[in-house]
């Protein structure tokens, strides 16, 4: 093993030895496509959001509870995970028998959940995309893989960027990322787009706009759950 | 396997297979095109694409060095191949450790280019793919033939019918009832699969990019396969080409924009993973991570041809391909297939067998790989390149090119020998033979159909019709 490691080093150097000097990048690329409107950047995420066939809703902190109720019994959740974090007023109305990850849940479990509801750390407005890193009340990553439904958070404007250059920096990498952009799809049969192969075929987004005064799960806080 | 020209030939008269592949790339190329025009910095951040790629390749040695750092450093452990066989022994004693004797893979063209499946198979491991099209083409005991939809030579019929009659031999098998309808075989897929990763233990994948500083892998998938191989097994083994590395965090805002867009022609994939070495209560308690040369160093060694090793795996040069959409990616006889198949695979294994040497010529240079390229490789470029290479090695086609070509200079710089040859071509054209004569010419048209003769010549019909 070592000695491949010294004879690929060694053939890398020889390979590049008389190589010239690499041009510096010129990162002379868009920060961002989106004009700096909260408000256009918020539309922008649901519109593409819902063009890659997630559903998308917009709250109020008032009216969460129900949404989140209504929405779980629509899709007829009977059971729903509940990740370390999830502020208890979001399930507060909902029927849905609840099952925490203390201790962790089986892959047999979850799979035997109908549901999960988590938040997230941010959301991308270009490309319709949430991304969720394990923080507060967003739980390990097979609790958002498993069930066929997931519901989640997005607290606007405080999580939502233009774009994948605005994204990066707020993420930690140190933590494990899922970058989901509409539900599971596949279009290996003659390009028909299917969705929820293996992942969740139902996502649900709700944009949860005006309640700064509320505290806001995931992020980069420093509990991860 | 044969050479291109005999398996091209024999594909181009698979009527099913155009018919797909023509439906498929024609779909991709033009959802492709919009996509990237909603970016109007696609030029700027082609060109950072490919400078980051050119300075980690200068400096590959560090990078590769400052990940295995990170990588050991967040609980991971890293191994380095030299070649194929090394790779596979490393992951059999890997997953033999474990004690286990399957394993869920998420597709990966590394482990297709070390034939990882093949010898975990010979060594008594099964090893499940668990793409929808890798699933497709695992069942039917058949190869891929498009880097990103490796199924795409496959209509919905066939697909039924290799369910039908495959599934259950592996696992759970198809419902009775099963339809040819898309959504009912994705279904049947996903009933099948899901009971093997509900009690995985090993999975194996692939990486799109490996990040130096941090030692983060980035996995982008659509199904969530990917997912459940990188998050529900208890030891997960990554199986990485070196050049796939990166040297920052920073680097994937230009990547995380260009590739979903070249790819599948969306602004964002559905599902990308992102982790680096263990975290305590979520995924995998166990990471290896296998760094592959397999050739890739050579390839790093020519000043021209090392720009392949800038590839994402993309797949939009397969698309707008007129050569790929006739032939389909089997006729390659290569992992990679399409242009960049053609310039990697002869790198990666050198140009000693027919296949290899062949590939240089599977194209007609029309550089349209070139245009849509996100890192910007001159695919044409390479191509004359290691055209140049085979000839030098001492093919024997290329004198009686040459000789062709000067007799016909000199009949065009003579009209009325020229005149007089059209004429008697055309009153003699139902006498044409399909192929012409002789060695030389003959292995011509063995992978080009002549073309057919008009009724009379253009200058007689002209002069008929115009004077």
């Amino acid at each position: 093993m070592t000695d491949s490691r010294a004879r690929i080093l060694s053939r890398i150097r020889t390979a590049v030895a008389d190589a010239p000097e690499a041009v510096p990048v010129a990162r002379d690329y868009r920060t961002s496509h989106t004009p700096d409107d909260p408000a256009r950047v918020l539309d922008l995420l649901h519109e593409n959001l819902a063009d890659y066939r997630a559903h998308v809703h917009r709250s109020t902190p008032d009216g969460l509870a129900g949404l989140v109720a209504r929405l779980l019994a629509e899709r007829g959740a009977r059971s729903v995970v509940v990740p370390p974090g999830l502020p208890g007023e979001w399930l507060a109305a909902t029927e849905a028998v609840r099952r925490f990850d203390e201790p962790r849940l089986t892959p047999y479990e979850l799979d035997g959940t109908d549901a999960v509801v988590t938040g997230c750390a941010v959301a991308i407005a270009e490309t319709g995309t949430i991304v969720l890193d394990g923080g507060t009340g967003q739980g390990r990553r097979a609790l958002t893989l498993v069930p066929d439904l997931h519901l989640c958070v997005v607290r606007a404007p405080e999580q939502v960027v233009a774009s994948v250059p605005l994204a990066l920096p707020r993420l930690d990498p140190a933590r494990p990322l899922t970058w989901i952009s509409g539900p599971s799809a596949t279009s290996d049969i003659e390009l028909d787009r299917v969705e929820g192969v293996h992942g969740p075929r139902t996502l649900e987004v709700i944009l949860l706009t005006g309640g700064a005064a509320t505290p806001t799960p995931g992020g980069r806080a420093p509990s991860a759950g | 396997m044969p050479a291109f020209p005999k398996a091209a030939h024999e594909a181009v008269r698979n009527e099913t297979l155009r018919a797909n592949l023509r439906h498929a790339t024609h779909t991709i190329r033009d959802k492709r095109a919009r996509a990237v025009a909603e970016l109007d910095d696609w030029a700027a951040l082609r060109e950072a694409g490919k400078r980051i790629k050119d300075r980690t390749l200068r400096q590959l040695d560090t990078h590769l060095l400052q990940l295995e750092e990170a990588v050991t450093a967040a609980g991971g452990t890293v191994h380095w191949a030299a070649d194929a066989a090394e790779a596979n022994r490393i992951v059999t004693g890997l997953v033999r450790a474990t004690g286990e004797s399957e394993v869920v893979k998420v597709k990966s063209m590394a482990t297709q280019e070390i034939g990882l499946n093949e010898h975990l198979e010979a060594e008594g491991i099964a090893a499940y793919e668990t793409d929808l099209a890798e699933l497709i083409v695992q069942l039917g005991e058949d190869r891929p033939s498009h880097i990103l939809v490796p199924a795409i030579h496959r209509n919905r019929g066939e697909i039924r019918d290799i369910f039908r009659s495959e599934m259950g031999k592996w696992g759970r098998p198809a419902p009775d009832d099963l339809t040819d309808s898309p959504a009912e075989l994705a279904e049947a897929a996903r009933l099948h699969l899901r009971e093997k990763f509900l009690r995985a233990k090993v999975g194996i994948s692939g990486a799109n990019f490996m990040v130096a500083e941090t030692g983060t892998l980035v996995v982008v998938e659509s199904e969530g396969n990917g997912r459940m191989c990188l998050t529900l097994p208890e030891t997960l083994i990554s199986v990485v080409g070196i050049e796939k590395v990166v040297p920052t965090w920073r680097d994937l805002e230009v990547f995380l924009q260009t590739l979903p867009r070249s790819s599948t022609a969306e602004r964002m994939n559905p599902y990308t993973s992102m982790w680096t070495g263990t975290t305590d209560g979520d995924g995998p308690g166990t990471f290896h991570l296998v760094l592959l040369d397999n050739g890739r160093t050579d390839a790093l060694a020519d000043e021209v041809g090392r720009q392949a090793l800038r590839c994402i795996r993309c797949s939009a040069c397969l698309n707008v391909c007129p050569v790929y959409e006739r032939a389909g990616g089997h006729a390659y006889g290569s992992v990679y297939p399409g242009p960049i198949g053609a310039i990697l695979t002869p790198q990666l294994r050198g140009t000693a067998s027919e296949v290899d040497a062949s590939l240089p010529y599977a194209s007609s240079l029309c550089g349209a790989c070139y245009e849509v390229c996100p890192v910007a490789i001159d695919i044409p470029e390479v191509l004359v390149h290691l055209r140049e290479k085979v000839a030098d090695q001492g093919g024997k086609g290329h004198r009686l090119e040459k000789a062709a070509v000067r007799a016909a200079g000199w009949v065009l710089d003579h009209p009325g020998v020229l005149a007089a040859g059209e004429r008697i071509a055309s009153k003699t054209r139902r006498l044409h033979p399909k192929k012409l004569p002789g060695p030389g010419a003959g292995a011509w048209t063995e992978s080009r159909d002549l073309p057919e003769m008009p009724a009379e010549p253009f200058r007689d019909w002209w002069r008929k019709n115009r004077t």
